[in-house]
């Protein structure tokens, strides 16, 4: 498997960021169950998935603000620690879904904040005020607005966090993360809420966070955004993955369509598709709909797996990249 | 200044034809008032001298009528400024008429209450002398000002003054700020102290008004060192004007008091902690001070030098800070709250059954530890007077000074401590933990590091607090009390002053300590108005007396600038976060 995935890029081999196995259950509820995804040096990979497929649950046990049920997450060869703090000292950074900046403090402190992995300075050295302290501070500072005029808000450095317009918020996100000096970054829903200029400008941004040598995960519900960015897309639905591979190959996948939109209705294009749909169903004699307990959800659910029964010979062969295309497929039905 | 005068002529121009006519007029009515309100002090406003201060003289002002006085002045000089006479421009660099509305109230109130307060006390009406009646009637006349079109503009530029001529104006601003707290500590009795909060509340709210407040804030950013030198030359400067003990006294729990609450600052303000026992800290270090001074009623019998009993009331006040904080910091939210609050009640009760009754016999129980000597250095004793430069300071005086660099030193850590990496850490945990947490912040070890610091600092104070009173018992560290510092007033003084700055809590515990030993006469509804008064505030003024200016931009988003002002940018971050 592992091999298959280097293929989609020839950049680097080595891979940043080995989640295997990665389950997590609240009680009786598996968000995430046995998900394995790699990113490789100098890569940026998409994360999609309908509203509540568990993404940022996902995230979450990658940045140790969860800690998984099962399954290992190493970062460069090294398994992360379940707290936050030492995965950000790891060198793993992350943006939230929902903003959280430090709202009532000022833009350039926001990213000074984001330094404090890098630095040492403690309670004495700030008491004491030696020339140490002193030049740690300035070259926090110069880091600091170095980022800022990155992500180009240097002139709004003694503004108030909150008082930012909402993309600049979204900037400024990035911005923190980025001053831990992450050798990957995992953006959740960065363009959200964005209107296409402003995502146009994010996607720029992203590819500039690439050039510097930084891997990105990223989650993000706009598809256009996702497939012109990412050199991998793996899809996430109901808490597993289900497939992985080059936008192409996941544009293409009908049940990433399906579980997006649901399947066709009746009289749409594809009653070829719809024949065998039902003749799976037959077959399958309804094995799908134990998996949610909704009735109404329940026809979807075995339209998508029937189909995905049929369309198994033929994205086995022409995706490369279709890693653990039915695996779990099986096992459910 | 030339201007401000067409500034206000504009202003006064765009009302209807009619009003603008009649502005003018106003403004003079006002002046008169005021001048009015001012010649009225000078003659006699009650027959006999039962009523307290000299107020039966024609001739010169006395007590309460001192207060009317500065009142009427301050409405005679902005009225004349509003008129745009020349070289008063700088008195309102945002507007006259708010200014003029808070000075005429204020006159209008200190008058009244003097008025009334003599026919009250007196008995009737006929206790007052003609001149009573003719100051009540000046003083209503600038009210008129409220009739007044509002000509708040923003302020101009400042015109550029030589360096010596502006830190020359910090020093006179700090003269004129120590004169009127030394007024207000050594009012006699408490109608004029009662009189002397109603003008200063009054007259510091016209002052905001009329931005000056704000003209001198900047100056004081411009000069750091000087703002701090002066203010420390203030303090110092007291117990040199001051005759007897008894105000030194007051002045000395007033530092022990803002001390400790600067101290509870850094928990509660910048790490967004509630500590709610936090007076059991300074308990802590008045207790191992107390019980290391070789008093005879402590069990253990040793006599630290003093700096050996601070050290030792300090880490021992850091030991308990951990204990407490350790096992209760690694949980959110309220849980901290609730245990500290525990601890205070178990402190206290604990210091009351180490008595060889209930307990081992450590502490002497309720009784306290008594006769604690007084403080030595070098052969200095801090029990007896000296005389310094010609004046003789009493015992109060040593301790007054004592304090005043132990506050020095809480300040110091306060602000350095604030605008580290430490402080950011800090502020980033009190705004959203997750987040910082995710920043690779260890958040069960900054708040410990918070927690312990504040403790450390209470326990400071604590070992001065012990020699000063002489005493300690287990009574004086209550979780509320009538009597400062309790966690209760603490926790009050930080947040009626404005949390996370300097001034505030020096401020919110001025007020709290000298309020209740000023107006003893209120005795129980002391703490029913006070419970009143802080309704009202976090009502009208959340972000306290003194807000730093996040606070401010929290609080009031609407009607704040959030852009920040040149000055700020140049200074940095610190500046923020010392000012916070």
């Amino acid at each position: 498997m592992k091999a298959m995935t280097t293929t989609t890029t020839d950049i680097a081999t080595s891979p940043v960021l080995e989640a295997s196995g990665v389950t997590m259950k609240f009680g009786g509820l598996t968000a995430v169950q046995n998900v394995d995804l790699n990113v490789n040096a100098g890569e940026i990979v998409g994360l999609i998935g309908p509203n509540g497929a568990g993404k940022t649950t996902f995230f979450n046990c990658l940045t140790g603000l969860y800690v998984p049920t099962e399954g290992k997450v190493s970062y460069k060869g090294t398994v992360l620690p379940a707290k936050p703090h030492l995965v950000t000292m790891a060198g793993v950074a992350r943006t939230f879904q929902n903003i959280r900046l430090f709202a009532n403090m000022t833009v350039l402190e926001n990213v000074l904040v984001g330094r404090h992995t890098r630095t040492k300075e403690g309670l004495w050295s700030a008491l004491l005020r030696g020339p140490g302290f002193k030049r740690a501070e300035a070259a926090s500072h110069e880091r600091a607005m170095e980022l800022l005029t990155f992500i180009g808000l240097e002139h709004k450095a003694d503004h108030l966090a909150r008082n930012l317009p909402y993309g600049e918020q979204r900037k400024l996100e990035i911005a923190r993360a980025m001053a831990s000096d992450p050798g990957l970054l995992l953006l959740d829903e960065p363009t959200a809420g964005m209107n296409p200029q402003e995502t146009r400008a994010a996607e720029e941004l992203i590819f500039a966070i690439r050039d510097q040598g930084i891997a990105v995960l990223v989650i993000e519900h706009d598809m256009r955004f996702i497939f012109n960015l990412c050199d991998r897309v793996a899809c996430l639905v109901q808490g597993e993955k289900l497939v992985e591979g080059t936008p192409e190959v996941v544009q293409g996948d009908e049940r990433v369509v399906a579980a997006y939109l649901g399947t066709p209705f009746e009289g749409a294009p594809g009653a070829e598709e719809v024949a065998e749909v039902e003749a799976a169903e037959a077959h399958s004699g309804g094995g799908g709909a134990t998996r949610t307990d909704e009735p109404a959800a329940s026809a979807p659910t075995t339209r998508t797996d029937a189909a995905d029964a049929a369309g198994t010979s033929e994205s086995a062969s022409d995706a490369p990249g279709g890693k653990g295309t039915t695996s779990q497929e099986g096992e459910t039905q | 200044m030339r201007a401000m005068t067409t500034d206000i002529t504009k202003t006064a121009a765009t009302p209807a034809g009619d009003d603008a006519s009649r502005t003018p007029l106003i403004r003079w009515i006002v002046t008169a008032g005021g001048l009015a309100t001012v010649a009225s002090t000078f003659t006699a406003w009650t027959y006999t001298d039962a009523f307290p201060g000299d107020l039966t003289v024609y001739g010169y002002p006395g007590g309460l009528q001192i207060l009317t006085l500065v009142a009427g002045a301050l409405v005679v000089l902005y009225g004349l400024a509003s008129l745009g006479i020349k070289g008063l421009g700088w008195l309102a660099p945002t507007g006259t008429t708010k200014a003029l509305w808070f000075f005429a109230l204020g006159a209008f109130a200190t008058t009244w209450f003097t008025t009334v307060a003599i026919a009250w006390q007196l008995g009737g009406l006929a206790n007052l002398e003609p001149g009573a009646f003719a100051a009540a009637v000046a003083s209503a006349v600038p009210l008129a000002a409220f009739a007044l079109p509002d000509d708040t503009h923003k302020a101009k530029r400042p015109r550029e003054l030589p360096s010596w001529a502006e830190i020359l104006l910090i020093v006179a601003a700090f003269a004129v700020g120590m004169y009127v707290i030394t007024y207000g500590i050594d009012t006699e009795y408490s109608e004029l102290f009662t009189g002397y909060l109603i003008t200063v509340g009054f007259a510091v709210a016209g002052l905001i008004k009329a931005g000056l407040t704000a003209r001198l804030s900047g100056l004081t950013s411009k000069y750091r060192q000087v703002t701090v030198i002066a203010a420390f030359a203030a303090a110092i400067a007291f117990p040199f004007t001051q005759n007897t003990d008894t105000y030194t006294l007051i002045a000395v729990n007033i530092l022990i008091f803002a001390t400790v609450a600067l101290g509870l600052n850094i928990v509660v303000g910048l790490a967004g902690l509630l500590d709610l026992g936090y007076v059991a800290f300074l308990g802590v270090g008045a207790y191992t001070a107390a019980l290391v001074s070789g008093s005879t009623a402590s069990a253990f019998d040793v006599q630290f030098p003093f700096w050996a009993s601070v050290l030792t009331g300090a880490v021992v006040s850091l030991i308990f800070g951990v204990i407490i904080g350790a096992p209760t910091l690694r949980l959110r939210g309220d849980y901290l709250a609730i245990v500290t609050l525990g601890f205070g009640e178990i402190f206290r009760i604990a210091m009351g059954n180490l008595d060889g009754v209930s307990g081992p016999r450590i502490t002497n129980g309720p009784n306290g530890v008594p006769n604690i000597p007084d403080l030595e250095f070098f052969g200095y004793n801090f029990g007896e007077s000296h005389t310094v430069f010609g004046i003789e300071l009493g015992a109060y005086a040593n301790y007054y000074l004592l304090m005043l660099v132990a506050m020095a030193l809480v300040i110091i850590v306060f602000s350095r401590a604030g605008s580290s990496r430490i402080g950011r850490a800090w502020v980033a945990i009190r705004e959203d933990e997750t987040a910082a947490t995710a920043m690779g912040i260890n958040g069960f070890r900054v708040k410990l590091i918070a927690f312990a610091l504040g403790a450390t600092l209470a326990g400071l104070a604590g070992t001065v607090q012990a020699h000063v009173q002489h005493t300690v018992v287990p009574e004086m560290y209550q979780f509320a009390g009538p009597v400062p510092p309790n966690s209760a007033f603490l926790l009050a003084a930080v947040i009626l002053g404005g949390m996370g700055t300097v001034t505030g809590p020096l401020l919110g515990a001025t007020l709290l300590y000298m309020i209740p030993a000023k107006l003893q006469f209120l005795q129980d509804y002391q703490l029913l108005g006070f419970g009143i008064a802080l309704i009202l505030l976090m009502r009208f003024r959340p972000e306290g007396l003194i807000a730093n200016r996040r606070a401010q931009l929290e609080y009031h988003e609407n009607d704040q600038l959030d852009v920040p002002d040149k000055g700020l940018t140049g200074s940095g971050v610190g500046i923020t976060k010392a000012g916070a």
